[in-house]
């Protein structure tokens, strides 16, 4: 169990410090053998999947800062175009409120000029009435007047009292006429 | 096994059965580069990232590590694995509880910091290694020798005695317990050594896990050390 080193270096013929050249030579051979293949193989594979996986996430966050941007940009076209619609309906509406307004004014005015013709009609027609209805008065009064007379002149005769009633009936009449033409 | 200083023996077996136990558990790993990683993908990507993170960008700067990462990585987890085989049963020996190979891995660093020296510095290397600077004038014969030895001779020496010392006395102990109870059960009559027999093996199994804990530890500071001395060159005009 006890190693060659320990027995050698208890019983003092061999210092623990002398090296081994050939053991040296294998070492230095080893390490020079290992370095080369690091060098050659190891160090430039752990190296590029380190940058590999560098430039993966550098790329995902430039991809996602991308992303973010455009949709930005498309957030605020949108909205202007929303800006820009709302700014049309409203001067739309504005338009046709205005015009809206214009056409009740000429109605109103043509519906003015109209009640200002139909009234002057009127006047005219009820002028034109009343002087015909003069002329047909006037016309017929001397023939009433002859009338009563002959029936005065015929009933005064018999009674003074009955004549006064025919006077009077004939006045009646004569308003009730007169009120006829004048509805 | 080898006798001590001849032939090829299990210290050597074991350092090449960490290079390729390295080798193929990280290409194997990391084989697919998957983007969102298997669980064995992820271990070894975190092993790789503890390296590159604690041991090159914040010991090198950021400025520096990039180029440094294989050669710390290669540095931590060849010491490591060499270590955890004195945790494995059957090997139960770690590879850098002999001088030779620790000795290997700090000249190693101790070059590859000379030589990066002179590249950047030049000449000029020496002098900022060792004159410190805001020193008194008279001070510098003093010192100058002193920096020159610590940093020349004694830094690489200490760098490889402080992993071998500590592999090698855990080495001692794991192997004392065991040994030792194995003796005490088996050799000697008699029922209170038997009994101690089992308590030292009891005994020995919280030893087993602070090995544990010293065979990461090592490996840690061992490459935290490299990347320190590595860092010493590059900014040595700062020091």
């Amino acid at each position: 169990m006890i190693s060659a080193t320990l027995i050698q270096a208890a019983e003092g013929d061999a210092n623990p410090l002398f090296p081994n050249p050939w053991e040296a030579l294998v070492a230095l051979i080893g390490f020079v053998v290992l370095l080369f293949v690091v060098i050659k193989w190891i160090w430039p594979a752990f190296e590029k999947a380190y940058q590999n996986r560098v430039e993966a996430i550098e790329g995902g966050l430039n991809q996602a800062e991308q992303a973010k941007a455009e949709a930005e940009a498309l957030k605020a076209e949108y909205e202007q175009n929303l800006a820009d619609a709302r700014a049309e309906a409203s001067r739309m509406r504005e338009e046709a409120r205005a015009e809206g307004a214009q056409i009740v004014a000429e109605h109103k005015e043509k519906a003015a000029a109209e009640a200002a013709r139909i009234t002057e009609q009127a006047q005219q027609h009820i002028v034109a009435e009343r002087t015909a209805a003069a002329a047909s008065l006037r016309a017929d009064v001397g023939s009433l007047a002859t009338q009563l007379a002959s029936r005065i002149v015929g009933e005064a005769l018999e009674d003074d009292a009955r004549s006064q009633r025919v006077v009077d009936r004939f006045l009646e009449d004569l308003d009730a006429e007169q009120a006829g033409a004048a509805q | 096994m080898a006798e001590w200083g001849t032939g090829f023996g299990k210290n050597m077996l074991m350092a090449l059965l960490a290079v390729f136990v390295i080798s193929w558990f990280f290409m194997w790993a990391i084989r697919k580069q998957a983007l969102v990683p298997s669980r064995t993908q992820f271990i070894a990507e975190s092993a790789y990232g503890f390296v590159r993170h604690t041991l090159g960008r914040d010991i090198l700067g950021e400025k520096h590590f990039k180029p440094w990462v294989p050669f710390l990585f290669a540095i931590f987890f060849f010491v490591l694995v060499n270590n955890l085989f004195g945790a494995v049963p059957g090997l139960q020996m770690p590879t850098f509880s002999h001088a030779g190979p620790a000795y290997a891995m700090a000249l190693i660093v101790w070059f590859a910091w000379v030589v990066l020296g002179f590249k950047l510095h030049g000449g000029k290397f020496i002098k900022l290694v060792t004159v410190p600077s805001g020193v008194p004038k008279f001070l510098l014969p003093l010192l100058v020798p002193i920096e020159f030895l610590s940093n020349f001779v004694i830094r690489p020496l200490t760098h490889s005695l402080r992993l071998m010392a500590v592999m090698l006395a855990g080495h001692i102990i794991v192997m004392l317990a065991g040994s030792g109870a194995e003796f005490m059960i088996t050799q000697q009559e008699g029922l209170g050594s038997t009994g101690l027999g089992v308590l030292i093996l009891i005994g020995s199994i919280p030893l087993y896990f602070l090995e544990l804990i010293m065979m990461v530890l090592q490996a840690f500071v061992f490459a935290l050390l490299t990347a320190i001395y590595i860092q010493g060159s590059i900014e040595a005009e700062a020091h």
